[in-house]
């Protein structure tokens, strides 16, 4: 059964829906990523967790007890703010010790709870600072230490990582799992990085325009999205969009794309002869290669130009245009010693390949998702092939 | 590179042209001569004089209970008023901002005739209670603007945080709001307090028999006493508001971090 339950939830500000009609059924003790652009809804629905916000539709079960409408104090949940809201006045200690204090815990026990909580969040030795004279990762730490003093049920993030510095939110993240594996509570996260939540999370909801578009672990959210708003927002990805024709195999489907081969993919949604449908494929699934591919039955084979070759060290990002006007993202990883593989450089004329069991066959599609795409327009282009030209 | 003495002199310039009067005024105070003309020698003689009058004691009696009283019932009023006006953004709040800004730039003595004009229409005696209320109406609007102020970089997150963590309202209010906004309450409670002290044209409008403030006794004096026992009492004055000003500067810097 489910820990928590969001039952048809809904919210407008103003007329403005800002969640609309949302259910989630959240694990005991799971890492759940609420994830999705700014303006999303996201925050809405979390801060509808924790009480702040009523919802106009809609419950919210927390372990077989509806919580819908009661006030934040009353509720066994505690959250992270984004800018911490530590108490200025306070010391460390008595940040900590402020639930404590208000539930009117002794003196003793007080102390006690709070030693524990500075002992695991390593946060010894700055007990009677004031909060402006610790850093930011302790800041954070002592945002956690003060809602986890409260042996809250549920513990919601609110974007915990976006106000550090690069590295230590890469570190932050790491403390955050094993602060999780310590306490083993359940955690709700709210943020707008992929990576943070791909990184921690045990499963993750992507939401846009306040609709939830799918639900899952991070593996399936990438490798098998919904909506083509999931395969742009998470990752980076090419579309083609074409008429489903049958292929040999019933498990498959070709694609007659305009200006391709035809193409054959992997049909696990039984689309029907006939039907425009529109396949997903991620840079890293195509191989690159300078001459030729060997073929075989299941792989699909594409010529093409490179425009723009983009070198990472680990990888290369490549983009290259192919046929019908597409403009496709390749990414090509270095395993071996890159010095040694044959350089691909701009205006080479390259073949790509990838295997039909490696194109995803998208459910819904929406145009304007290309725009989260990191595709250069046709302007940039055109501005890149024409310079050398007149040099 | 040599630096230009020109600030310098201009700092300079501008000190005397601002102290110079008082310092002329706290010398003349210890001046044996009566009329503070030339100085005749040192003495203490005025001071002493000073505190054997009881009428002087009187009116500075007054204007401390009309000062502490009108400061303390602006900072409650004029906090309530800041938190609605910070927290509401509606044209009643719009109203209601015009009404605390207008009286710090509408002339004084605008406000001590209306004042006046509605006591007389109501057919109040005018008593202590009447110039508590006239300094209590713009002592209210320097207390709304401070502690506005420190609203502006106020975290409500904060609030939001103490519910979070189990707080009720009142505990809010007693552990999070308050301590966090006391500096810019007492500051703006401070300035409250040495306005009303050396008020005097709102007093003029408002004050009657028995209930003369110290600003409206010292303008009688001129005309009666010697200058030299105005200068003393002046003096005095003089001290305790620029204590009270460096006190509320102290108190606005603190938990500005």
């Amino acid at each position: 059964m489910a820990f928590l339950e969001f039952q048809n939830i809904s919210k407008t500000f103003d007329g403005i829906p800002a969640v609309d009609d949302a259910s989630l059924e959240i694990r005991k003790g799971e890492i759940f990523s609420l994830l999705g652009p700014s303006g999303c809804g996201k925050t809405t629905l979390l801060r509808m967790c924790a009480g702040f916000e009523r919802p106009n539709a809609g419950r919210i079960i927390l372990n077989g007890t509806d919580i819908t409408d009661l006030p934040p104090n009353e509720r066994r949940v505690n959250t992270i703010f984004q800018s911490y809201a530590l108490f200025p006045h306070l010391t460390i200690f008595e940040n900590i010790a402020f639930g404590l204090r208000v539930a009117r815990k002794p003196d003793v026990q007080v102390r006690e709870e709070v030693e524990k909580m500075l002992q695991i969040m390593q946060l010894k030795g700055h007990e009677q600072k004031k909060p402006h004279q610790i850093s930011g990762g302790q800041k954070q730490r002592v945002a956690i230490a003060r809602a986890l003093a409260n042996k809250p049920e549920i513990l919601l993030l609110d974007e915990p990582l976006a106000a550090l510095d690069l590295k230590l939110r890469q570190r932050m993240l790491v403390e955050l799992d094993a602060i999780h594996d310590e306490v083993g509570i359940t955690f709700i996260m709210v943020t707008h990085d992929q990576t943070e939540a791909m990184g921690i999370s045990d499963r993750i909801a992507v939401m846009n325009r306040g609709k939830i578009q799918q639900v899952g672990r991070p593996a399936e959210i990438y490798e098998t999205p919904l909506t083509s708003f999931v395969a742009a927002f998470i990752g980076d990805t090419n579309f083609f969009v074409g008429q489903v024709a049958p292929a040999e195999d019933a498990d498959y489907c070709t694609l007659r794309i305009e200006g391709f081969d035809p193409v054959l993919c992997f049909n696990d949604k039984k689309l029907q002869p006939g039907q425009t449908a529109y396949v997903s494929v991620r840079p890293e699934k195509f191989r690159i290669h300078t001459e030729v591919p060997e073929g075989h039955s299941r792989l699909n084979v594409l010529r093409g130009k490179v425009t723009d070759v983009i070198y990472e060290g680990g990888h290369t990002d490549y983009w290259v245009d192919g046929p019908g006007g597409y403009r496709i993202s390749v990414t090509r990883s270095h395993q071996r010693f890159g010095l040694d593989e044959a350089p691909i450089t701009w205006g080479a004329d390259v073949w790509l390949s990838w295997h039909a069991d490696d194109g995803y066959m998208l459910e819904q599609y929406r145009e304007d998702d290309e725009g989260l795409l990191r595709l250069p327009s046709p302007a940039d282009a055109s501005l890149l092939t024409e310079l050398p030209d007149e040099s | 590179m040599k630096r230009s003495r020109f600030p310098l002199v201009v700092t300079v310039l501008v000190m005397l042209f601002f102290y110079l009067p008082v310092l002329v005024l706290v010398v003349n105070s210890f001046n044996r001569s009566r009329s503070s003309g030339p100085w005749t020698g040192f003495t203490l003689d005025w001071y002493v004089r000073l505190f054997g009058r009881r009428d002087i004691w009187e009116a500075f009696g007054n204007t401390l209970i009309i000062a502490v009283s009108a400061s303390a019932a602006s900072m409650l009023l004029g906090t309530l008023a800041a938190f609605a006006l910070h927290r509401y953004r509606t044209r009643l709040q719009d109203a209601h901002y015009t009404m605390v800004y207008t009286p710090l730039v509408v002339p004084e003595i605008l406000l001590g005739i209306s004042l006046l004009l509605l006591f007389v229409a109501l057919g109040v005696e005018r008593n202590l209670t009447v110039l508590f209320i006239g300094h209590t109406t713009f002592c209210i609007s320097y207390v709304t603007m401070v502690v506005l102020a420190r609203l502006q970089d106020f975290d409500f997150a904060m609030v939001e945080a103490a519910q979070d963590l189990g707080a009720g309202p009142w505990t809010i209010a007693r552990r999070v709001i308050i301590p966090l906004l006391a500096p810019g309450i007492f500051a703006g409670g401070l300035l409250a307090f040495t306005l009303s002290i050396d008020d005097y044209v709102i007093s003029f409008f408002l004050s009657g028999p028995g209930t003369t403030t110290l600003p409206i006794k010292i303008n009688a004096m001129i005309r009666r006493d010697a200058p030299a026992l105005i200068n003393a009492l002046s003096s005095i004055m003089l001290c305790v508001t620029f204590l009270l000003v460096g006190l509320s500067q102290k108190l606005n810097k603190e938990n500005r971090t």
